[in-house]
């Protein structure tokens, strides 16, 4: 269903992925994991039509996302790392402007809008402003949303990050029941290495660009003699913190800060 | 057609929702209707001007179109930093239809609000020469917001944070404001001032709308209309270029 090939994108200077080949299969749970800026985020834009590879290939369902870019972008839905909700109008007014944007014929769009509002458990409170939601709510809306268009693919971009555990438990109960029940594919980020270890069936470690390891959650284990997966993902990746390159602006900041001193 | 729509109906929706926000908007029309209008009446009057009211209001109306329209598509800004922007920009749809439903939304605000000032003018005291001047006065509000929807938009597309915001806000939106002879009479200005207001396109806004409203025009109603319709063409082209060209 979607498969990379050498991938490479360079920043000027910065190579962000390097190399990067994987394949997900059709109707799997996928997981891309990886410390802070070890390329997640940019792999995903690169799937996604977002951005341009700077070498390489990448298939979604047969596609190129560059030449094909609305055949591509009708596959799947994507849940961004950051909120991107109109936050002034109601959870169902979202999902109609999406359905729209994503041609959903309209007596599809009403259906399909109430059984994934009330799955979500989103209904009873579709006529209320999304700026009065709880961040697990606009998340499961986020969710919710992305199905709409009966995409085969979903991404999501670290879609449980700040949520609490009942939320991130109930996000991923929904994910997978849509997973089983839609055959949709998959493609997660996390850095909740037990939410990997549950709901993936194959996981992709990155680590500066390059995938470090690439198997089951059992076989990482197994291959680094770790009993659970954050061992694994430590061993791999080794403990030394990331932080994501800073932007010149916080270079300055520090460097006044060091000479207050 | 359904992507324009949509969009459109969303810019119209958040405006008709914002209903302090409209109330509000209304304070400053207002301020320089009554206060100016009032207060330098009787000195524009003795110069031998006639009604500085009259005057004023198709420059207040100007004003009202220009500030909904151009802060419509800074509003791109605000998409950005809450989101939405993306939730458009990965959809199967192309950019030009995003681009084409925004501003035709921010158009449509911007002359929903117009029409409230022309009321609030009337209301005041202020007298159009004929009926039919206020129908012929849309053509000219219309224009108005179709460029500076497009500027907007420009604007919008290129602007990170905030603090960009201010900056255009002081020097740029208030400068076209004031040179634009929304207040004073565009003729015997100082050459300086004088090749500063005939750069603005407000200028030609505010003239056509003096124009059609109470029959007085600086440049000539045909000059306003040509001038106004290559400005919107060339600004909507920028800005649609702009916006196709933003990354996520």
């Amino acid at each position: 269903m979607i498969r990379a090939r050498n991938l490479v994108k360079n920043f000027g200077e910065l190579t962000a992925v390097n190399d990067v080949s994987f394949e997900v299969r059709q109707g799997e749970i996928f997981a891309f994991l990886g410390p802070n800026g070890a390329g997640k985020t940019t792999t995903i834009k690169m799937l996604t039509t977002l951005l341009r590879p700077t070498s390489g290939t990448v298939q979604l369902d047969g596609l190129d996302p560059q030449k094909k870019q609305i055949e591509v972008r009708r596959r799947f839905g994507i849940v961004f790392q950051d909120p991107s909700l109109e936050s002034e109008m109601t959870a169902y007014e979202n999902m109609e402007i999406h359905g729209v944007l994503y041609h959903v014929p309209r007596k599809r769009r009403i259906e399909r809008t109430e059984r994934l509002l009330r799955q979500f458990d989103l209904w009873e409170r579709r006529n209320e402003p999304v700026k009065r939601f709880s961040g697990g709510m606009k998340r499961r809306l986020e969710i919710a949303r992305g199905f709409l268009h009966t995409p085969k693919i979903l991404f999501l971009d670290e879609p449980t990050l700040g949520l609490d555990p009942q939320s991130r438990n109930q996000l991923w109960t929904h994910v997978k029941s849509l997973n089983e029940s839609e055959g949709v594919t998959v493609f997660l980020t996390t850095h909740y290495m037990d939410e990997a270890d549950r709901v993936a069936q194959r996981i992709a470690i990155i680590d500066h660009g390059k995938i470090v390891a690439q198997g089951s959650p059992a076989e990482l284990k197994a291959q680094t003699g770790s009993d659970s997966l954050e061992h694994a993902f430590l061993a791999l990746t080794g403990s030394s913190i990331r932080d994501e390159s800073a932007s010149s602006v916080d270079q300055m900041r520090q460097f006044v800060k060091m000479w207050r001193r | 057609m359904g992507a324009i729509y949509i969009l459109w109906l969303r810019e119209v929706k958040r405006y008709v929702r914002s209903r302090a926000q409209i109330v509000a908007s209304l304070g400053q029309p207002l301020l320089y209707l009554l206060a100016l209008g009032f207060g330098l009446g009787p000195v524009f009057q003795r110069s031998g001007n006639g009604s500085y009211l009259q005057f004023i209001a198709p420059g207040v109306i100007g004003m009202t179109v220009l500030f909904t329209s151009i802060f419509s598509g800074i509003g791109l800004l605000w998409d950005r930093q809450f989101g939405f922007l993306k939730e458009t920009l990965v959809a199967p749809v192309p950019r030009i239809s995003i681009v084409i439903g925004k501003t035709q939304g921010g158009v449509t605000v911007a002359m929903l609000q117009g029409t409230l000032v022309v009321v609030v003018c009337l209301i005041a005291g202020f007298r159009p020469s004929t009926l039919l001047a206020v129908p012929h006065a849309f053509v000219y509000m219309a224009l108005i917001a179709l460029v500076f929807a497009g500027l907007g938009t420009a604007i919008g597309s290129r602007l990170q944070d905030m603090q960009g915001f201010q900056l255009i806000m002081n020097f740029l939106v208030m400068p076209i404001f004031f040179l634009s002879g929304a207040l004073f009479p565009l003729d015997h200005l100082p050459s300086a001032l004088n090749a500063l207001t005939v750069a603005d396109p407000l200028s030609y806004g505010v003239d056509g709308l003096r124009g059609s409203l109470i029959g007085m025009s600086h440049f000539g109603l045909v000059t306003d209309l040509a001038t106004l319709v290559a400005v919107a063409v060339a600004l909507l082209g920028l800005g649609s270029y702009l916006f196709s060209r933003i990354e996520v």
